[in-house]
């Protein structure tokens, strides 16, 4: 009775009811506060550039690696190409693109353990040198493990589709995926700043 | 899929043996039962700090007293402050968005049920990693067991170098957990609120709490990764030979100090804009009135999230600042307490020719507004530069910071405890052990933390141990500690009341309270789906709605 009185004079509901999907707040929450995360260690880094009291400096043992950024750069646009042919259905060309994004990230890691195996063996500059290094190492190498924790995921996902288990369906979910890929590139981004332009 | 058949066989039919129910605890990822985890469990560790922190007035008791040593009291000062806040303020509050805001918004569960549950065990596993330290800390000998380094940790004193042993270790690996696990319910709140809201649930008709639990999520999501940060540097330190906060390495002794407060004072902000939010349910509904200023109580909480984030450098006016940075941190300071009057203005204005009611959620919740006008007077106080050198680090500090976090917040939790206490167990709380528990608190409390002030303002520092015969400390104390102690019987007789309730309190039905918001037209306790059929809203008060069909609430917003 008091149902059918209301469905009377309730006033209509938008007939369209679409909220956001789930998976792409969380993800985007999940963003933010990782932005924060890694805002305090670049504070860091700036606040202590040029306050090292012992060598070596920046400009003595730093080179912008330049072939790496390319790298990862270039890795977004793969991950975006591959979501892409997911949504058209087209399970080949995704695997190609995903397989590529992989390759380049795998290269920006091993390209961050040649420098870092140059710095620590050749020029004998470590965590615990100055404060030059203490910030160097634990700004680029949360990154790195940011870049290994996004890898391992790829990983996974490449190794559902191997096993046929990816399609259009999953077009969401790789999306999800490919948006923390983004903003791992995008950290890339102000750290390759803040670390090789700025604090050189 | 076999096995969810039969495991709902065996609810339906035989009560599970204890071993099966305690499982089905541990397993659980139901929002409701994660919720009241985590409110459980906040309220243990409430108990248990309370204990270290009658303790300590023991032992403040009378001048030159020998209830413990000064050891043993810096670790007490520490596991209390880093508990309440941690392992007590966090849990419950975020216990009790895990519960309301799916009920709330007419939703199922969180967005991420697993996660939910991810979240709860890592802050359980950091919250038995604190206590842990008492038995396991001792690694090395004559350094101690449980964390003295204070709730704020301060660098360099928790370098290596001045912290030995691995006491500060078990204080830095249990708070990053516990934050990584506050972090994950953050998300969720924020996924659960954007994407799950019933039909016809647009953002202006969330009730208050909704907003608010979405306002502090993002706090959370913002202010947490500072401390975060701070300590996994503190660790680098300490581990690997890293020089953050190394002085004699070039490192800056006030770095720590910015980082764990640029965290510290939206932390504060994390605490109390959720008993802004019970306020804001419990006050409407006892007054019998809408609440007043429904846009401006979100527009309000919106800008004091905002603000807390630029004000943390007042909690360090006495390292010494620039001139211009002391000005800065003490406008901002008090830039907050305009969205706030203006939130304790709307709340009298829901009550202003109400019809109120003076049941226990109400006695407390008016108890907490009239002592959060007070904490924030001092707070106010204590903002102006100047009048902080002289009184910072004293119990003056102490009794501000107190009337807000017991005044204030421990309050409206209680408030909001005997409010959805009937929702959670289908059980009433009994009245009369509720009316002795408020006065007996209310007493306590002033008893305790009013000569505060006083002391504070005669120079007594915190933080020591003891004081010396003959100061004016004597009188003030002996009351303060008197106090402690029938704040404590009070927490007794709430602890009785539980169970004695819970065994055999009056039955609640699905709306004790004549309330307004969703959770209440489900039954008492909800089913395990919350609602069978999604429910569809046309107002602020969709229950009053179904209520009143001839008057409802959607004509008139």
């Amino acid at each position: 009775m008091a149902s059918a009185a209301l469905s009377t004079i309730a006033p209509p509901v938008a007939e369209k009811w679409e909220l956001p999907a789930r998976g792409r707040v969380g993800i985007a929450a999940l963003i933010l506060t990782e932005t924060a995360f890694f805002s305090i260690f670049v504070i860091a880094y700036i606040f202590y550039i040029g306050k090292s009291l012992t060598p070596p400096y920046p400009r003595d043992v730093l080179t912008p690696p330049v072939v790496n950024t390319i790298c990862l750069l270039s890795s977004s646009l793969t991950v975006m190409f591959a979501v892409r042919a997911l949504r058209k259905g087209n399970t080949f060309v995704f695997a190609v693109y995903w397989l590529t994004t992989i390759a380049l990230g795998l290269e920006f890691l091993i390209g961050t353990a040649v420098e870092w195996h140059r710095l620590i063996y050749h020029d004998h500059f470590t965590i615990s040198t100055n404060l030059f290094g203490t910030t160097f190492y634990s700004l680029v190498g949360l990154h790195a493990l940011h870049v290994t924790a996004g890898l391992l995921m790829l990983i996974i996902v490449m190794l559902l589709t191997v096993g046929g288990h990816v399609n259009s369906r999953y077009a969401e979910h790789t999306e999800i995926l490919s948006w923390y890929w983004h903003f791992v590139d995008a950290v890339w981004v102000v750290v390759f700043t803040t670390v090789y332009v700025i604090g050189r | 899929m076999a096995t969810e058949i039969a495991l709902g066989e065996l609810q339906s039919t035989a009560p599970l043996p204890m071993l099966g129910r305690l499982h089905e605890w541990v397993i659980t990822v139901d929002h409701k039962r994660l919720g009241l985890m985590y409110i459980g469990g906040g309220l243990l560790f409430f108990v248990i700090a309370g204990l270290q922190a009658l303790t300590m007035r023991l032992q403040l008791a009378v001048p030159d007293n020998h209830v413990v040593s000064p050891q043993v009291f810096n670790r007490l000062m520490t596991m209390h402050g880093t508990a309440m806040v941690f392992l007590v303020g966090m849990p419950i509050l975020t216990g009790f968005f895990n519960y309301l805001v799916p009920l709330m918004i007419g939703a199922r569960d969180l967005a991420f049920p697993r996660l939910n549950s991810f979240g709860f065990w890592l802050w359980f596993f950091g919250a038995l990693l604190l206590y842990f330290s008492y038995i396991g800390g001792d690694g090395l000998y004559g350094a101690g067991s449980a964390p003295d380094v204070g709730w704020f940790a301060y660098a360099p004193l928790t370098e290596r170098a001045f912290s030995r042993g691995n006491s500060t270790d078990y204080w830095i690996l249990s708070i990053l957990l516990t934050s990584v696990g506050s972090t994950a319910t953050a998300i969720n709140i924020i996924a659960t609120t954007f994407s799950l809201r019933c039909r016809g649930m647009t953002l202006g008709k969330m009730p208050v709490l909704v907003w608010l639990a979405v306002v502090v999520a993002f706090m959370m999501l913002l202010a947490l990764p500072p401390l975060s940060a701070a300590q996994v540097m503190l660790l680098l330190d300490r581990y690997l030979g890293a020089h953050f906060f190394d002085t004699q390495a070039g490192g800056s002794a006030i770095l720590w100090q910015h980082f764990f407060w640029i965290f510290g004072h939206p932390e504060v902000y994390i605490l109390v804009i959720p008993v802004f939010a019970f306020a804001s349910e419990i006050i409407p509904v006892f007054s019998r009135k809408v609440i007043f200023g429904y846009q401006v109580m979100v527009a309000a909480s919106c800008a004091i999230a905002f603000i807390s984030m630029g004000v943390w450098a007042h909690h360090m006016f006495a390292v010494g600042l620039t001139p211009a940075g002391n000005a800065f941190f003490a406008t901002s300071t008090m830039l907050v307490a305009v969205p706030t009057g203006i939130k304790i203005f709307n709340w009298i204005g829901t009550m202003w020719g109400g019809k109120l009611r003076f049941r226990v959620p109400m006695l407390f919740s008016l108890g907490f507004l009239f002592q959060f006008l007070v904490a924030g007077l001092t707070g106010i106080m204590l903002g102006v530069a100047p009048f902080d050198w002289q009184l910072t680090d004293t119990y003056f500090v102490v009794a501000h910071f107190h009337y807000v976090l017991v005044g204030a917040i421990v309050f409206m939790i209680f408030a909001a405890i005997y409010y959805w206490f009937p929702k959670a167990t289908g059980r009433m709380l009994n009245e009369r052990l509720g009316q002795w528990h408020f006065w007996l608190f209310l007493v306590g409390f002033h008893l305790t933390f009013d000569p505060l002030h006083f002391a504070g303002l005669h120079g007594m520092p915190r933080r020591i141990y003891t004081y010396q015969p003959g100061r004016g400390l004597e009188g003030i104390n002996l009351i303060a500690s008197i106090g402690a102690l029938v704040q404590a019987l009070a927490v007794l007789i709430f602890v009785v009341n539980v169970g004695y309730s819970l065994a055999g309190g009056e039955e609640a039905g699905p709306d004790p309270w004549d309330a307004w918001t969703l959770e209440w037209s489900t039954t008492s306790p909800p089913p395990e789906y919350n609602y069978a059929k999604e429910p569809e809203v046309h107002s602020r008060r969709p229950l009053w709605d179904l209520k009143h069909p001839e008057d409802p609430d959607w004509l008139y917003e």
